[in-house]
C-alpha cells in the first residue's frame, strides 16, 4: 500500500531533520522526505496539518501478559493500545507464565503479533530457565527465534556466580544481558525507605539495593566484557554510578520509567496502590536527578513499564496489591510533557523515546537497526503522526489496554496521536479529525 | 486516583472512621478523651450499658490474630447497646480464598453498621473504608506496622489522667519501634498534643534514623533515653525478631534495653509505666517493674474500654 501523509513538521531527532513537507511511503518503506517523487500514487492520503511525524516509538519494556497471564493482557489489546499509543516497536519482558526460556514460547508469541501486525514486537528471553536464577537458557536457540536479549525480569539473580557465567557466555556471542539493578535481599520492601514507608509501615527498599546491584554488575561486566543494559534505575545514587561507569567506557546503557520520572514516595497518599510500583518510587532528589539523567544522556531511554494488572490484583491492601501501572498510550505524551517542563526540549524527548533506545536494541536487530527510531529515505516506514499541542484526560476506563490502572488517571496531558504506521501499514488512526 | 481529604473525616471535618491519628485534630482527639471519661463511671455501675448503639451492629473482623483488644472492642461495643458479632477471618473465609472485599461485601450484606478490623497488612482499613457502603463507619483496631490508632488514643487517655498537661512531658518510647503500630500512633497523638520530647529508644535495626522525620529523638542508649522521662512506654518484643536478624538473644535485649529498678530510677521519681500488652517478662521489661508502683498497665486496659466506646460512639454519630 502507498501511504502520503501531506503537509506534515517532519521531525527526527535522530538525523536533526526539521522541515515541513510530505512523507511518501510504498512497499513498508519510506521512499522520500519532503516531497513525493513525481507520479507516487497514494493509495491513502493522512493530511498531516498542523501535525508532527516523527519516527514510530520504541518502548523498551511493555508487558503483553502472553502466555499465561491473559487475565491482566492479551496481545491483541495491548498492541492495540502500542498503537494507539504511537509505538511501532516494543521489547517484552520474558517474566510471563511460563517465562520466555523456550524458542516454542518466543516463535508463538512473535507469529501472533505478526499476524496482528500493529506494533513490532521484540522479546527478551529468560536468562535463566524459569527465571530461577540457577540454569542458563539456550540463548543462541532463543536468538534464533527472535530474543533480543536475555532478562531475569524483576526477579534478581542473588547468586553471584551465576550471574557472572551467564554475562560470560551472553559476551561468548555479543548478547546483551538487561538487568534490573536490584539486590536480592535487600531488595525486597515494598515501598522506598525513607519518611514515608517508616510513617507508613511498609517495608521500606533502601538506596543500596539499587547501588550494590550495580556495582556487582559492573565488577562483572569488568570481568567479563559482557554488554549490559540497566533496566528502570530508580535513585540518584543509581544515576551517579551509572555516570561514572559510562565515562569509564563500560558498554553499558539504561533505561527509566515514566513513572519515576513524575512520582514520589509521598504520592502513596493513603496506601493508594495504583502506587504501588516496581521498582518502589524514590525522593524528590532521585526524581530529579533521574530526569537530570535522562537530559544528560546519562539514562538513553524513557520506558513505559507498561504493566496491565487487573483489579482483583489491585484492589488489595498496598503490600498485597501487584505492582504496575499500564503505560503503552502514555508514553508520547509523557515524554512531551518532561521535554517541555524540563527544558530539555521536544527533540531530546522524542530521541528518548525513538533513536536511543534503538541504539539499545541495535546489536539485535540487524539491517532494521540501521533505520528504526527514525525517518531515513529507503528507511522502513514506521511512523507516529501527533498533535503536540492537542491536550488529552486521562481517563483510565477509556485506555486500550486491558490494564486500567495507572498513577496518572485524571492528568491532563499533551500530545494526541492522530496516526500511527507500521512497517507502511496504519496500524492505528484517530477516529476524530486532530483540533488545528 | 488520589485521594484528596483525609478519608476518615467527612466534608465537616467529622470523624467517620478512625484509621490513623496522623492528621487528627488535636480538638477531635480531646474531645473523644473527654467522652472516655465520662463512659468510664458506665464500667461501674451495676448495670454497664448505655443505649447509644441499640441496634447496630459491630462486626468485629479480625484477620490477625488478637485476644485483648478484641476483647475490649466487644465489652465496649456492648455496653453501648450493639450487637456484636465476633468474625475470625484468619480461620475462616481468607482460608477458602475469598478475597478481603469480597468478604467486606458479603458482611456488609448482613446489614453491617461498624466494622472493627485488624489486618497483617499496612493499609488494608483504608482499602475497607473506601468500599462499605456510606453508611458503614470503620475503626482500625490494628493495621500492619502502620496503626493502631485506639490504642494510641487509649495511651493518651492515661498520660492525660496521671499528668494532666501534656506540653512538659518527656516521654520514652522503648523496643520495636520499626515493627510497631502501638508506636506510630503514640508518636503522632502525642505530637498533635503538643508533647515537647519524645525518644524513640532501641538498637538502630529496630529504630531507623528516618523515624526523625516524624518529631521524635532518636536514642540508642537506654540510658540517655529514659533519662528525666515522665513516662516510659515499653513495646513488645516479638520472638520473630531474633530470628531475622534484628537481635542476637532476647537475653541480649533485655540487658541493654529492658526496663528494670535501677533504669527506670534514672527518670523522673514520678514517672509512670506503660505497656501496650502482653508483657514479656524478663525480655522488655523486668517483673519488679511490671507489677510495681509506677506502673499503669492495668489501668491502661480499663481505659481501654473507656476509650473505645468514646471512639465508637462518635463516629456513629457523624454522618458519612
Amino acid at each position: 500500500m502507498n501511504i502520503l501523509i501531506k503537509n506534515g513538521r517532519l521531525l527526527d531527532p535522530a538525523t536533526g531533520l526539521d522541515r515541513h513537507g510530505d512523507v511518501a511511503i510504498a512497499a513498508g518503506r519510506i521512499v522520500s522526505l519532503g516531497q513525493a517523487p513525481a507520479g507516487f500514487q497514494a493509495d491513502q492520503q493522512i493530511d498531516a496539518s498542523g501535525l508532527i511525524v516523527a519516527p514510530g516509538l520504541v518502548d523498551l519494556a511493555a508487558r503483553m501478559r502472553e502466555p499465561g497471564q491473559e487475565h491482566e493482557g492479551m496481545l491483541e489489546s495491548e498492541l492495540e493500545a502500542a498503537a494507539a499509543g504511537g509505538v511501532t516497536s516494543l521489547v517484552c519482558p520474558p517474566d510471563t507464565d511460563p517465562p520466555l526460556d523456550e524458542p516454542g514460547l518466543v516463535d508463538m508469541l512473535k507469529f501472533r503479533a505478526r499476524n496482528l501486525s500493529r506494533c513490532r514486537l521484540f522479546p527478551l528471553g529468560a536468562l535463566t530457565r524459569g527465571l530461577a536464577g540457577a540454569v542458563l537458557t539456550e540463548m543462541a536457540e532463543l536468538t534464533e527465534s527472535g530474543c533480543v536479549g536475555f532478562s531475569q525480569a524483576d526477579v534478581a539473580l542473588a547468586d553471584t556466580l551465576v550471574l557472572m557465567r551467564a554475562l560470560q557466555y551472553a559476551a561468548t556471542f555479543g548478547y546483551t544481558v538487561w538487568l534490573r539493578p536490584q539486590d536480592a535481599w535487600l531488595g525486597n520492601g515494598v515501598a522506598a525507605s525513607g519518611a514515608v514507608a517508616t510513617r507508613l509501615g511498609l517495608s521500606g527498599v533502601p538506596v543500596a539495593a539499587e547501588t550494590i546491584a550495580l556495582q556487582s554488575i559492573f565488577e562483572l561486566m569488568r570481568i567479563t566484557g559482557a554488554r549490559v543494559h540497566l533496566c528502570r534505575l530508580s535513585s540518584a545514587a543509581g544515576v551517579q554510578l551509572v555516570r561514572q561507569a559510562k565515562a569509564e567506557g563500560l558498554p553499558l546503557s539504561c533505561d527509566i520509567s515514566i513513572n519515576s520520572l513524575y512520582f514520589i514516595d509521598l504520592d502513596i497518599g493513603y496506601f493508594n496502590a495504583a502506587m504501588r510500583l516496581t521498582p518502589p518510587l524514590r525522593q524528590q532528589r532521585d526524581r530529579d536527578a533521574l530526569s537530570a539523567g535522562l537530559a544528560d544522556g546519562t539514562i538513553d531511554a524513557l520506558v513505559s513499564d507498561h504493566t496491565p494488572v487487573d483489579s482483583d490484583a489491585k484492589t488489595l491492601p498496598f503490600a498485597e496489591a501487584e505492582p504496575g501501572a499500564t503505560g503503552l498510550e502514555l508514553l508520547l505524551s509523557l515524554a512531551l510533557k518532561w521535554g517541555e517542563s524540563s527544558g530539555a526540549g521536544m527533540a531530546r524527548a522524542l530521541a528518548r523515546v525513538t533513536c536511543d533506545p534503538v541504539r539499545v536494541l541495535a546489536p539485535a536487530l540487524g539491517a532494521l537497526g540501521d533505520s528504526a527510531g527514525r525517518l531515513v529515505p529507503g528507511g522502513v516506514a514506521d511512523v507516529c503522526v501527533f498533535n503536540p499541542t492537542a491536550a488529552w484526560r486521562v481517563q483510565p476506563q477509556a485506555l486500550r489496554s486491558q490494564g486500567k490502572h495507572t498513577p496518572f488517571g485524571g492528568w491532563e496531558l499533551p500530545g494526541r496521536v492522530h496516526c500511527t504506521v507500521v512497517a507502511g501499514h496504519i496500524a492505528y488512526e484517530a477516529s476524530r479529525p486532530p483540533a488545528s | 486516583m488520589t485521594m484528596s481529604r483525609n478519608p476518615q473525616l467527612n466534608a465537616h471535618g467529622e470523624l467517620i472512621h478512625l484509621l490513623s491519628i496522623e492528621g487528627l485534630p488535636r480538638a477531635v482527639i480531646h474531645q473523644i478523651l473527654d467522652t472516655a471519661g465520662t463512659f468510664l463511671s458506665v464500667s461501674e455501675r451495676e448495670v454497664k450499658k448505655v443505649p447509644l448503639l441499640r441496634g447496630k451492629s459491630v462486626f468485629n473482623l479480625f484477620f490477625e490474630n488478637s485476644t485483648r483488644t478484641r476483647t475490649t472492642f466487644e465489652i465496649a461495643a456492648k455496653r453501648l447497646s450493639a450487637d456484636v458479632i465476633n468474625l475470625d477471618i484468619a480461620r475462616s473465609s481468607t482460608a477458602k480464598g475469598e478475597s478481603l472485599l469480597d468478604t467486606i461485601a458479603n458482611l456488609s450484606a448482613m446489614h453491617a453498621d461498624m466494622f472493627v478490623v485488624r489486618h497483617g497488612e499496612s493499609g488494608a482499613p483504608y482499602l475497607i473504608a473506601q468500599h462499605v457502603a456510606p453508611h458503614v463507619h470503620v475503626v482500625n483496631a490494628g493495621d500492619g506496622r502502620h496503626a493502631h490508632p485506639t490504642q494510641g488514643l487509649l495511651d493518651m487517655y492515661t498520660i492525660r489522667h496521671y499528668k494532666r498537661d501534656f506540653t512538659q512531658l518527656s516521654v520514652a518510647i522503648v523496643g520495636d519501634i520499626v515493627h510497631s503500630r502501638v508506636a506510630r500512633s503514640d508518636i503522632h497523638a502525642l505530637t498533635i498534643l503538643g508533647v515537647p520530647d519524645i525518644r524513640a529508644v532501641g538498637p538502630k535495626t529496630l529504630v531507623p534514623g528516618d523515624l526523625r522525620e516524624m518529631g521524635v529523638r532518636v536514642c540508642h542508649d537506654m540510658t540517655e533515653g529514659v533519662k528525666d522521662a515522665d513516662v516510659i512506654i515499653m513495646l513488645r518484643l516479638q520472638n520473630e525478631r531474633m530470628s531475622g536478624a534484628m537481635l542476637p538473644s532476647a537475653g541480649e535485649y533485655f540487658k541493654n534495653y529492658g526496663l528494670t529498678a535501677q533504669k527506670l530510677a534514672l527518670a523522673r521519681s514520678d514517672a509512670i509505666v506503660m505497656h501496650p500488652g502482653p508483657i514479656n517478662r524478663g525480655v522488655e521489661i523486668d517483673s519488679a517493674v511490671a507489677d510495681g508502683k509506677q506502673s499503669v498497665i492495668l489501668p491502661q486496659v480499663s481505659f481501654g474500654i473507656a476509650v473505645r466506646m468514646a471512639v465508637m460512639s462518635t463516629i456513629a454519630g457523624n454522618d458519612t
